[in-house]
């Protein structure tokens, strides 16, 4: 769009380095993780990202100093084929480079705490082999995430998509090996493997709406398209709207989206610096990040945007709702983000592109913040479980024993899960600088002033009013849920009495966890300063303006903004009734359970969905492969024409017609005619023979005579 | 002067009876007597022919044939002692042993 001349100055040719530094940083640590120590692979890891995090830094300097002009870097000649030109350039302007700071900075953070947190980790499940492993993956995220983001085409972004979804794969089904009483091995390989295919659901329709794209616009590349789109748009209608909602299945899938939202939750098997990294902070935003940056193809068809707006609503309001259910600390994250991301889908489906994104940032801030605290509490109760076995018994060798000496003691518990909010409680006591980082997060995302939740929610939810009552509705309420969950887990987690052994003995986490820890805290306390609803604080908006165009901003709304706190504060205030006045005591159920009844078991259950998908898509599915595999493919195939019709039919051809009749009547009688007629003259020629001189003679003479016979008769 | 024709007569003769010698006779002797006689036939053709086209050619072709007839004694007469030594028989019926 703007070319080069109009750039005399910046870090532009530095972009390679995004991906290329943590590919360094992997291609080192795949070589001689093994090698090194912790620390080493750890830092070289950290370094790998934090180079990426400085170009990022660099490059959005660039971007400033230059106007917010969007610069193409060519990087590499990818297919040259006739006039098919695709290319790897990155593009380097005010959205990507705000993904770029986001990935990155975010992403160094959690490499830092994941030092820690690995450490341990490896070690409560006896596999200290595996640490330079995840930090291989890690940074192949990092790099795969910063090819979607700096992409300049539709093409790019799609290889940086898949190569996320890769590492997703990876890292949700890194401890794919362990075999535990409470999680046995294929549960983790499943859960990769859930997310995978559901992922793939989605990657289906953003290849539909790729190749839709390059039928009708000839390119990937996104200024030509979104150069072509108004004519096309005038003409044909029909078609930017199937390009965008193709793109939105595929949103769905990498979102985490009604439909296709089911994979997230079940990919809290993997190590909590990844739920935090990748399914909180950025891959995940992935699809908000496509919308945003289709948002040209998008402000052209009202009716997608409309379809956009309400799936975002209807996810956030029913993932809020299952939040309420449930009692791993880290599922109610999940659900929690499938909810927010939820409010960055609907914001960009109506148009409120700046706000979908600054929501996205603070987002990333505060539940990378939360996931990471979870991670710490996770640890922590995995450290007092430690602590109390070995307490118990002097004896803690190995994984079975310690099953059950924790068996023997806590009679209401078959197996100890670190994870479950049942089995903490006054952990404020025992940790309490996770307790403060995580009541940080908990009022961002709650949407309390002044942290950063509040400021982009508060967006989100006045542009809604302007635009969509229904869906302005439907997140106000998600907003109301929200608050409810996360006042619920902090009442459940960190107040009343510990109710088991171990969250009695529960430990604070090393000072590498909770340091980066702190520097989240404080972006996400601080965060909303970054697009301040007052005039001359619209800092975002002018920075996405320069890409998506500028856009009124909007003043605040204390209509809107009070309802929503007071809505928030109510929330807090019910949870607190329910939950903080009268604390759970060990064994006890839900409280919630007994007045809401079957809505109660809808929200643990996550409203059967899963079930669902089982009876409406899984059993039919199986039904079908298992019909296919079985009679088709055996009995009809197989036992059928492979057998019976192929192979009778040869055997029968072979034996009866080319070997009976064929070669044992005709060709061997002909040979053998042959051979016999040669015997019988051979039997009567050597006759001839006979030995007697004088009969020789006398053929002799016989054949003089007859020559001179004829010679004289002639 | 005697025409030429009861020289061929006589050749003819001759020839004739040492075929039916050689062809009737088991006794190799008596075998290689009548192939003397069949070359004496041809000899007394070759000379007659000679004297009556007045040429030598015929008479040196005649010593030619009685040297290689000489040759020919001499050579199956130590084959015919031979094979008595080996067999005590001379009959040539007996050596059959080429048979097919």
């Amino acid at each position: 769009m703007h070319l080069s001349e109009t750039v005399n100055t910046g870090f532009y040719s530095l972009a390679p380095l995004l991906v290329f530094a943590p590919v360094v940083g992997l291609l080192i640590n795949a070589i001689f993780g093994q090698k090194f120590s912790e620390k080493v692979v750890g830092t070289v890891a950290s370094l790998a990202s934090g180079t990426a995090f400085v170009v990022s830094v660099l490059l959005a300097y660039s971007v400033a100093i230059n106007h917010g002009h969007a610069v193409s870097v060519p990087f590499a000649e990818w297919i040259h084929i006739g006039n098919l030109e695709l290319d790897w350039t990155f593009r380097v302007d005010s959205l990507s480079a705000t993904m770029m700071l986001v990935v990155s900075g975010v992403g160094t953070l959690i490499h830092i705490y994941a030092i820690g947190y690995m450490h341990e980790d490896v070690r409560f499940k006896h596999e200290e082999g595996r640490f330079a492993r995840f930090f291989v993956f890690l940074n192949l995220f990092i790099a795969a995430m910063m090819v979607l983001v700096s992409g300049d085409s539709y093409l790019m972004l799609f290889v940086g998509w898949e190569g996320v979804g890769l590492c997703s794969f990876l890292l949700i089904g890194f401890w794919f090996e362990m075999d535990t009483l409470a999680r046995p091995s294929w549960a983790n390989s499943n859960a990769a493997k859930k997310a995978f295919i559901t992922n793939r659901v989605g990657d289906f329709g953003f290849l539909m709406a790729g190749f839709l794209t390059f039928w009708n616009f000839g390119s990937f590349q996104f200024d030509k398209v979104f150069e072509a789109a108004p004519a096309i748009a005038h003409n044909s209608p029909g078609i930017i709207v199937a390009i965008t909602l193709f793109m939105l299945v595929g949103v769905a899938g990498k979102s985490a989206q009604i439909p296709l939202y089911i994979w997230l939750p079940d990919a809290m098997a993997g190590p909590t610096p990844v739920s935090a990294l990748i399914h909180a902070a950025t891959m995940v935003t992935a699809g908000v990040y496509l919308i945003t940056r289709s948002a040209p193809l998008y402000t052209l068809v009202p009716q997608a945007q409309y379809i956009v707006a309400m799936v975002g609503a209807a996810t956030a309001l029913f993932a809020a709702t299952i939040a309420v259910g449930q009692y791993d600390i880290k599922k109610v994250l999940a659900y929690s983000t499938i909810s927010q991301l939820g409010f960055m889908v609907a914001a960009v489906g109506m148009g409120a592109y700046v706000a979908g994104m600054f929501h996205l940032i603070t987002h990333a801030f505060f539940k990378a913040l939360l996931f990471l605290s979870a991670g710490s509490v996770i640890l922590g109760m995995e450290r007092g479980h430690h602590a109390h076995a070995h307490h118990a018994a002097h004896d803690d060798h190995g994984k079975g024993k310690k099953k059950k000496e924790e068996h023997g003691h806590d009679d209401h518990e078959e197996v100890f899960d670190p994870g479950d909010m049942r089995n903490m409680g006054g952990l404020r006591k025992t940790m309490p600088v996770t307790f403060w980082l995580y009541m940080a997060g908990t009022l961002a995302l709650a949407g309390i002033v002044p942290f950063a939740g509040f400021w982009s929610k508060d967006e989100i939810l006045l542009d809604a009013k302007l635009h969509y009552t229904s869906v302005y509705w439907q997140l106000a309420i998600a907003a109301f849920f929200t608050a409810f969950y996360m006042g619920r887990q902090i009442w459940m987690v960190f107040f009343g009495e510990a109710r088991t052994e171990v969250a009695k003995h529960a430990q604070e986490s090393p000072k590498v966890m909770t340091v980066p820890l702190m520097v989240l805290a404080a972006l996400a306390v601080l965060g909303g300063g970054l697009n301040l609803p007052f005039e001359g604080f619209h800092n975002l908006t002018h920075w996405l303006g320069y890409t998506l165009g500028e856009v009124e901003a909007l003043p605040l709304n204390l209509g809107v903004a009070g309802v929503s706190t007071l809505l928030a504060l109510l929330a807090i205030f019910i949870s607190w009734w329910i939950y903080g006045r009268n604390p759970l005591k060990a064994g006890q159920p839900d409280p919630l359970k007994k007045p809401l009844g079957f809505i109660f078991t809808g929200m643990e259950n996550k409203w059967f969905v899963d079930e669902g998908y089982g009876v409406l898509i899984l059993t039919p599915f199986k039904k079908i492969s298992q019909f296919l595999a079985d009679v088709i493919d055996w009995r009809f195939w197989h036992d059928f024409v492979h057998d019976t019709v192929i192979a009778g039919t040869y055997n029968w051809l072979s034996e009866i017609v080319l070997s009976r009749y064929a070669d044992q009547k005709g060709i061997d009688t002909f040979f053998n005619s042959w051979g016999s007629f040669t015997q019988w003259l051979s039997g009567n020629v050597r006759k001839i023979q006979n030995g007697f001189v004088r009969s020789y003679a006398l053929s002799v003479l016989l054949g003089v005579v007859l020559i001179l016979g004829y010679l004289i008769l002639k | 002067m005697v025409p030429v024709d009861y020289y061929v007569v006589l050749s003819a003769v001759l020839f004739s009876i040492g075929t039916l010698g050689v062809l009737s006779r088991r006794n190799p002797l008596i075998i290689f007597m009548s192939i003397e006689l069949m070359l004496n036939a041809a000899n007394l053709a070759f000379v007659a022919f000679a004297s009556v086209y007045e040429t030598f050619s015929g008479q040196i072709f005649v010593f030619f044939v009685i040297a290689v007839a000489a040759a020919e004694v001499a050579v199956g007469l130590a084959l015919i002692v031979e094979i008595f030594k080996t067999k005590k028989n001379i009959n040539v019926d007996e050596m059959n042993s080429l048979k097919g």
